[in-house]
């Protein structure tokens, strides 16, 4: 039996070998013919060296993945470097020229102008400026914006000014809130960049008061000076539409970059990214010297945002077209005195 | 110490995606993430090439410049490595990394970005060394245990290498010399600002 079996096995083996044999041969015989016929397998074949130079700026060496995930397609994306640089220094820069620079601006002017006073002093009269929902607009959009611009700047700014200052762990954490703040309150921000443009655009198309009030310098720069102006002088209607543009490209480019496959490939995320920081780091520009003005810079200004009710005094200098008017209105509405009563509505 | 690196001999890749499956299991990666990836160029012609590609531990990492919380690091072996207790999930790595290789899991509200999850040349991350802690967050840390990164280890076909970028340029170039061709070692101009001279 056990004989038998080791006979038959040693059979099967030869048969096994002579199959080996002949197929061995037969491998032998094909590169012969392939080699005859010269055949480089590698003829064709992409390198990589080539491939980089076809590159396009912004372009990918991208291929084929059979994983699921079809967004993994990307082999080298050489644009990153590009990115970085640009985060690295223009970003940086920007950022820094934005906030540093329009503050020191800003430190500038007080120190040389001083604050501006209502030259005929105040006159114990109110008018309202701005009735309440204008008002809760205001605020919405401005109390968004301040914790948007910090967050944002904190990405920019924070890891060479605050680590130091603070440590990696606690800024870390910080900057965790601040990346859900930035997430959640652009939500707020956009629905009163709505609010906005539907209230005051009115207010706020350029005429001709714009231009003599711009040849005016707005009489910022010299005490006594207050060129005529209507609801929103030329100043405020810059601080409009800045907001209003602005804003908007900040909408769109936030919501790409919080579904970045809106957008597109890694190149369009880039570029947005990008927009959204320059255009950023401009509004907060802009808005240093709106707070200044609004607030520390001038006397009776905050007011209008604070309480809603202006010195019928500072409406006279600052937007005499619209004080007349205001008064008018609320002249024929018995009177104007301090206290609530229906609001006026200025006119152009 | 050593300057690791991998090198992918695309010649030699056949595309089977066993580095992909083991780093997965290796680390147990979330459904979703891959640290690893093959993708084929020029796909169905005759000039066809596949590249395993995962975070190539770059030289002065683009990722590690641009991360607002700095959360980066590099070791000893030149191997970067992240902190996910300090990482925000902002994206900022994933913009500037030529790789594509940082992964971020979808968590909590819009699906946005949860902390960033990439290939840690299996050497784990700032916990102590091979800890449950290190393992959750990271996966295996086989460089603290002496071994090579678990892709390259059990590479079939030994296209991708791992190990101190010097010997596998050698290794890379005997390849080329010995069989008279090679596409080249992918990705290395871009992260190593160098590429390997046959």
């Amino acid at each position: 039996m056990f004989r038998a079996s080791l006979t038959s096995i040693a059979r099967a083996g030869r048969v096994a070998l002579a199959a080996i044999a002949l197929l061995g041969l037969a491998a032998i015989a094909v590169p012969d013919e392939t080699l005859a016929q010269g055949t480089n397998p590698t003829a064709q074949a992409v390198t990589e060296e080539q491939l980089l130079q076809a590159l396009q700026p912004g372009g990918e060496i991208a291929g084929r993945v059979s994983i699921p995930d079809q967004k993994a397609t990307g082999l080298i994306k050489p644009g990153g470097q590009d990115w970085r640089a640009f985060h690295q220094g223009t970003m940086f820069w920007v950022t820094i020229v934005a906030l540093v620079g329009m503050l020191a601006i800003v430190v500038a002017f007080y120190a040389v102008r001083g604050k501006i006073t209502i030259d005929s002093g105040l006159s114990g009269l109110k008018i309202l400026r701005f009735n309440a929902f204008e008002r809760f607009v205001h605020w919405l959009t401005a109390g968004s914006f301040l914790v948007l611009a910090l967050t944002g700047i904190n990405l920019v700014l924070g890891r060479f000014v605050l680590i130091p200052l603070f440590g990696p762990e606690a800024f870390a954490t910080v900057t965790q809130l601040g990346k859900y703040a930035h997430n959640y309150l652009a939500w707020p921000f956009m629905a009163g960049l709505v609010f906005m443009l539907l209230v005051w655009i009115k207010d706020n198309i350029p005429d001709r008061t714009d231009v003599a009030w711009l040849k005016a310098g707005g009489g910022l720069l010299k005490k006594g000076v207050h060129p005529e102006a209507k609801k929103f002088n030329a100043g405020q209607k810059g601080i409009f539409w800045s907001v209003i543009v602005g804003g908007a490209a900040l909408s769109v480019t936030g919501v790409l970059l919080l579904f970045p496959y809106l957008a597109g490939g890694y190149a369009d995320w880039q570029l947005v990214q990008m927009i959204h920081g320059v255009v950023a780091a401009i509004l907060v520009a802009v808005m240093v010297g709106h707070i200044y003005i609004g607030s520390v810079g001038m006397q009776g200004a905050f007011d209008a945002m604070g309480s809603g009710e202006v010195d019928y005094n500072w409406a006279r200098e600052h937007h005499s077209l619209w004080a007349e008017e205001a008064r008018r209105k609320q002249g024929a509405q018995g009177g104007a005195s301090g206290g609530a009563r229906p609001s006026p509505q200025p006119a152009e | 110490m050593a300057r690791m690196k991998f090198l992918c001999d695309a010649d030699r890749c056949i595309e089977c995606n066993a580095c992909v499956t083991a780093c997965k299991n290796e680390h147990e990666v979330p459904w979703g993430i891959n640290r690893r990836r093959v993708v084929t160029i020029n796909d169905g012609t005759p000039g066809e090439r596949s590249i395993s590609m995962a975070c190539m531990h770059c030289t002065d990492a683009p990722c590690a410049a641009v991360c607002p919380v700095d959360c980066f690091y590099t070791t000893a072996d030149a191997v970067v490595l992240h902190s996910k207790d300090l990482c925000i999930g902002c994206g900022y790595c994933f913009y500037a990394c030529p790789f594509g290789a940082p992964q971020y899991p979808r968590v909590g509200n819009f699906g946005s970005r949860g902390k960033m999850d990439k290939c840690t040349y299996c050497a784990g991350g700032p916990e102590a060394d091979v800890t449950m802690a290190e393992y959750e967050k990271y996966g295996a840390n086989r460089l603290a245990e002496g071994k090579l990164p678990i892709c390259a280890e059990m590479c079939s076909t030994k296209a991708l290498l791992a190990g101190d970028g010097e010997i596998i340029a050698e290794i890379y170039r005997e390849r080329v010399v010995t069989r008279g061709y090679g596409s080249g070692a992918w990705g290395w101009q871009t992260a190593y600002k160098e590429t390997v001279a046959i």
